[in-house]
This record gives C-alpha cells, structure tokens and sequence, in this order.
C-alpha cells in the first residue's frame, strides 16, 4: 500500500473536519443559569395537606388517564408506597411518624420541572423542551425509545408505555402545559381543598416559603427543596418532617444535570483535533523507522558488496600481475634461451 | 478454501449446528412476541430499571469486547507491528460482527427501533452523550465494513473496487482510532449525569477514560482468545505467515495487555483517592469492587507479566480468558449491579429469561456468520491473488 503524505494528510483533515459539523459541546464556564425569569412553580406544603388524594384524581381528569381500579376515595391506597407509571402523572405518598404520637405526614411524587432538566440534556433527539411558563414538555412524535431519559432523572420521574407494541411513549406530568398556557390552573392545584399546593412565579413562591418558615420556624424543616435541588426545580417542596423520611433525597447536590456532562462533552472536539496530528505523528515515526533501518540495510548491503568488488579487484590485479610477471619471465626466459641457443652455433662455427 | 468439499462430506447434525439451530428458533420466537406484544411481555424492565442486560450486556459489552478492530489496526498500521499482521483480518471481521450485532440489539431494545435515525435526520440532540455514542457507531459500524470489506471483495473478485478501498487503509484506520475513543469514553460517560443512582465506587469524574482504557484491554484480551479459538477450530484454513506469526502474536498481546492492565489499576486508584470513597471499601459493595480491582485487574495484568517472562503460552491464553470476564463484570457492574443500589431489593432488576434466550440469540447468530465468513473469505490466509501486497 502506498499513499503520498499530501493525500494523507488531505484525508486526515477531512475526518477531522467531518466529525465537528454539526455539534456544540460547552465545557464548564462561570455561566450560571438560575431558571427564565418570571417561569411559574407551584409550592407543595405539606403541613397543609390532608391526603385527601383530591389531586390525584383531578390529574388523572385533565390528563385524559385511565381511572385506577380502585376509587380516589379509597385511602386505603396509601398504604402502600408507589410511584407513577406510564398511567399516572402524580403520586401521594403517606408516611406514619413513628414514636412522637403524630398523625402520618404525606408527600407528592411527580415531575419537578428541573430548571435545567437531566431529561432534556440527556435526550439524543431532543424530544423534551424546557418552556418558559417553566414546566418540561415532552414531545412523542420523534421520540425513539431509548429510555436515557429514565435513567439521566435524578427523581425517578420519566415512566415507560412497557405494554405498548408499536408507539410506545414516556409518561409524565406536563406541569398542565396546555392549561397554563391558557391561563387556568393545573389540574392538582385548583382541586386542592387546603391550599397545600400553591401556583405562582417562582421566585414569589419562594418569598411565600421562607416567610411560613418564618412564622412557624417548629412547624417547618428549615428548608425549600427544590430551590437548589439539581440545580433548582420549578415545584418546591415544605415539609414539617426531614425530607429524607418522606421519600425525598437529600444527597443529590446543587449541581444541575448538564454541568456533570459538559465536560466530557467538551473533550470531543479536542480527540477530533489532537488524535489525527498524535497518530499521523506516530505513524510518520513508525514509518521513519522502518525507513531508516531498510536505508542502513541497503547502506550495509553495497558497503559489502563493494568490499567484495574491491577485494575481488585486487586479487585480480595481483593475478594479473604475477601473470604478467610470469609472462615477462617466460619471455624473457625464451628469448634469453633464443639468445643463447643463437649464440652456439656463433661459437660452434668459431670453434 | 475447499469449504463446499468439506461441509458436504460432514452431516449437517454437528453438535454446534444443532445446538445454534434450537437456539435461532428460541430466538426467532422470542422476536416475535418482542415485537408483537411489546418490551413488557419480554422484560423485566421497569419505570426504576429503564436499561437491562440488552443495554448492560449487549450494546456495552458487545462494543468493549468488539474493540479488537481499531486496537489491532491500530497497532500494526500506526504503530508499525508489522508482524501482526496476520491478526489485523479477523479482528477487523470480529470488529465488525460484534458492533452490527450491538446495532441489531439496539432494535430489541428501544421503544421505536424504526426511528434509530431519528437523531440525524429529524432533531439532533446534540447535549446528549448517547447522540455521540450513536453518532460514532453508525460511523464507526461503516469504517469497519469498509476495512472488512477487502476480504469480501477478493472473495467476490472485484479487484478494481477492492483496490480503490485498500488505498483507504491508512485514513480509515486513523478515523477508527479517533471514532473508537470517542464512543467507547461516552459509553463510560452516559453514566455521568446520574451520580444519585450508580455507586460512588463506580462513579467517577473519570469513568468515560476508565472505558476507554478497558476497551483496549478488552480488545487486546479478545485477539488472544479469539485467535487462540479460532486456531483450534480453522486451522486448516491458516495459511503459512498466520501459523507464524501466532505465538508472536500472543506475546506480543498479552505484554501490552499486562501494561494497560496495570495502568489502569492505578487510574483506579487515583479515582478512589481523588473522590475518598476509601470508606466504602469496607462495605458489601467495597467487597464487590474489590473482587473486581483484584480479582480481574491487578490479577490479570500479573499473570499477563509471568507469561510474558516465561513464554507461557497457555498462561497467557487463560489469562486472556479471565481478563475478557472482567471486562464483562466491569460493564455489568456499572450498568445494572452498582446501578440503583440504593433502591430497595424488591425494585431491583433481575433479567427476564427471554431477554437472556435474545442475548444468546444474537452471540450465536454472531458465531454463525463467523464461521460462515471465515469459511469461506481470506481472513485467516492470503488470497493467492492479493500475496504480500500489504
């Protein structure tokens, strides 16, 4: 095989210039982004709620969701633990206390609405949206099925139509996309009896949270999940109880979802660039090599050949000379003999 | 060579031609009802366990186990190893089989298998690290049939075709190398985004080198056991230069593979250092890691070393066999065991059975169209037209 360095070269450039088109990567920056100004959240309190389950069925309405076997009505539900699925968008939970005499204390599961969502960013069709009302839409008609979305969710959320042959979609909440967009409130919040759920801009959300907190500092853990959770959520969170006693992780951190892949992101344009000039550098040295050592192979080979040449020369010439030189005296020899055989009969006839 | 000679004078009734027979059928039903009935009825996978052994043994194992190709390319046209050249044929073929196989798995496994194009002709996502994975295997897929295809072609006899290809060798080989570090890191790195669910053990800032690096023992690990199966079970389609050159090739291997093992050990270790997850050592999970780092790692790579020194073929060859289970212990670690530990057991998942019959379906389908290539092409021997051209 043998190519010219410029058609190498030539080629080299062209993988490299095709794996750039067409992609941005971000490594980490000092940019921050705190959510769009002015998107809504909902404040879920749970001192307030009395786990009527009133929400769950409002949102099973809206939604246009299959109605479980069992009526809303039915408490007895709650006894278990569960979580939503591909036919329910939003989940209460109960939690007895145990030890201090208290009634049970209740928590909501249901999509967040991350700031900067793990969905989104992990998405490789780019099926979830970010909108500015603040809630993260999902679109089924490019989504493929791969489920990262599933596993990149830090909450579980993203639920999957198993039992669907041909379509099947990703489930979850849509904060009521379509009914905010048109000004009414999203299905749980306008059910609720007991103003446990509260919609408004988010960052009034949060004045309203720390002020309760204010007021009643024993009735409140000192906290507002979902302020920082993941980078912030558009839903925030009070509990009377420590988060992580209702079902709520507490170890997830303030980084959001995108900062923990820019960087490996960020390091694809730098293999595109820096691998071709590595390899082609490795290669032209390997072929360097092998270059050298023929040359010093070839260089070995004439130098013995041309010692062999020389030698052979001079043992010819030394043929030569002792064969001229016996020549010489052969000559020599006979004309000496001719002389002398000529000069006999000279003296014969003198004699 | 005289492939047809041979196959009419054997029965058709081989053990392994029964055994991979029952084995398509299983598989073929259990397609059927996949893509009939739904991921449901075939599954265990759950709204907590979106990804199971089709994604955590298929797409990741497949793609590490399948990274003999760019490693042996790699070392024999970029590096200079000439005499391995024998090696570079069937890994190249192994290359590709395993990632067409890990394309074909893909389609078991998502939702829509019909819109796996989605992503480049639709809406890019370009945020997402699987866009990378998917973009760099569909490209790499392709390398790879254009590297394998020479063999197919001097089969064929499409000399003019085959000719225009092989002057590709060198750039095809360096876009190989760039694709595969691409795509083997992003495997790594898909988990990146989720530090709440994998454990802190395997979660690490490093995680996408730490697959790039065992890619390469996986692919140095898999010529030595292929080769050493393949010898067993083709010989007689070797031809000379192969018979050669294979001894040179194990050494040659299994020392790399020693060196890369113990590099890695100590980027092992420098990740539990720079994250101090000292303290979990001492935990059940602890336990498993360090069955893993031990066991499957500092093991390997000294046992590499011993075979190395004493020119232990067999030493080696074994080695190369535990060092390809590692590999596979490693991705099924990060993927599914050490994935969602903190959920309680009953959330756990456990593969269904049919989703194990669909990932022996798709080994031995690969084996099949192996011995049917092999049997048939000039991958473990010089076609007599093409001799010494390399």
């Amino acid at each position: 095989m043998s190519i010219s360095r410029r058609k190498f070269l030539g080629w080299i450039g062209a993988a490299g210039f095709g794996m750039t088109v067409g992609k941005t990567a971000r490594a980490a920056s000092n940019k921050h982004f705190s959510g769009y100004p002015d998107s809504m959240g909902v404040l879920y309190d749970n001192v307030l709620c009395i786990g009527c389950r009133k929400c769950e069925a409002s949102c099973q309405k809206v939604n246009d969701l299959p109605m479980p076997p069992k009526p809303f009505e039915d408490l007895t539900v709650m006894d278990q633990n569960r979580r939503t699925d591909a036919d329910t968008f939003l989940v209460m939970n109960k939690y007895e206390q145990v030890g201090n005499g208290r009634g049970p204390v209740f928590s909501r599961m249901g999509c967040n609405h991350c700031l900067e969502p793990a969905c989104a960013s992990s998405c490789f069709v780019a099926a979830y949206s970010k909108t500015k009302t603040g809630a993260v839409t999902y679109d089924a008609s490019v989504c493929v099925g791969c489920r990262y979305c599933m596993i990149a969710c830090p909450f579980n959320i993203p639920a999957y139509e198993y039992d669907e042959a041909f379509t099947p979609r990703i489930r979850k909440c849509t904060f009521c996309y379509p009914r905010i967009s048109k000004g009414l409130l999203p299905g749980c919040v306008e059910i609720c009896p007991t103003e446990a759920l509260t919609y408004g801009k988010r960052s009034d959300l949060l004045k309203v949270a720390r002020q309760r907190i204010q007021q009643a500092p024993d009735r409140y853990v000192d906290h507002i999940y979902g302020e920082n959770e993941m980078g912030g959520t558009n839903w925030l969170y009070l509990s009377g109880v420590p988060f992580k006693d209702i079902g709520m992780r507490e170890d997830l951190g303030v980084t959001p979802a995108p900062a923990l892949t820019s960087g490996a992101l960020g390091a694809v344009p730098i293999v595109v660039g820096l691998w071709p000039v590595l390899l082609t550098g490795i290669y032209a040295m390997s072929k360097r090599k092998e270059k050298i050592s023929q040359q010093e192979t070839q260089q070995a080979v004439t130098e013995a050949l041309e010692k062999a040449q020389s030698e052979a020369d001079s043992k010819l010439e030394q043929a030569m000379a002792k064969a001229q030189k016996e020549k010489e005296t052969a000559i020599d020899k006979a004309v000496k003999k001719a002389l002398e055989e000529a000069a006999k009969p000279k003296s014969e006839e003198e004699a | 060579m005289s492939s047809d000679a041979t196959t009419a004078k054997q029965s058709l009734f081989t053990p392994f031609n029964v055994v991979a027979g029952l084995i398509v059928v299983l598989g073929l039903i259990v397609t059927g009802l996949r893509f009939t009935k739904g991921l449901g009825t075939v599954t265990n996978l759950s709204d907590y366990n979106p990804w199971g052994i089709w994604i955590g043994f298929d797409l990741l194992v497949g793609v590490a186990l399948a990274a003999g190709g760019y490693v042996t390319s790699a070392a024999v046209y970029i590096f200079g190893f000439k005499k391995y050249h024998s090696a570079v044929r069937p890994a190249i073929l192994t290359g590709f089989l395993g990632y067409a196989l890990v394309v074909l798995a893909l389609h078991y496994d998502v939702g829509q298998p019909w819109r796996l194009p989605y992503p480049f002709i639709v809406q890019p996502g370009t945020t997402s690290l699987l866009f990378e994975v998917a973009a760099c295997v569909a490209l790499y897929l392709t390398v790879l049939f254009l590297e394998f295809s020479p063999a197919a072609l001097e089969w064929l006899g499409l000399q003019r075709l085959r000719k225009y290809i092989v002057r590709l060798t060198m750039v095809l080989t360096i876009f190989g190398v760039i694709l595969s570090t691409l795509h083997q890191s992003s495997l790594g790195a898909l988990f990146l985004i989720a530090p709440s669910k994998l454990h802190p053990l395997w979660y690490s800032s490093y995680i996408p080198i730490y697959f790039f690096i065992t890619s390469i023992i996986a692919g140095l690990s898999m010529v030595i056991f292929e080769g050493t199966l393949s010898h067993r079970y083709f010989a007689d389609k070797m031809d000379e230069t192969h018979l050669q050159e294979k001894d040179d090739i194990v050494l040659g291997f299994g020392k790399a593979a020693s060196l890369v093992l113990a590099g890695y050990l100590i980027i092992k270790i420098i990740g539990i250092s720079a994250d101090n997850n000292w303290h979990y050592l001492s935990t059940g999970y602890g336990v498993w890691f360090l069955v893993e780092l031990i066991g499957f790692v500092a093991l390997p790579s000294f046992l590499y070393a011993v075979g190395t020194r004493d020119k232990n073929l067999l030493l080696i060859k074994w080695t190369a066999v535990w060092t390809v289970l590692g590999v596979i212990l490693n991705r099924l670690n990060v993927c599914l065991i050490a994935f969602n530990w903190q959920l309680p057991s009953s959330e756990r998942y456990v593969p269904h059975w049919m989703e194990i019959v669909i990932s022996v379906f798709i080994v031995t389908l690969g084996l099949i169209i192996f011995r049917f290539i092999v049997t048939r092409m000039p991958i473990f021997y010089e076609h007599p037209d093409y001799e010494g051209e390399h």
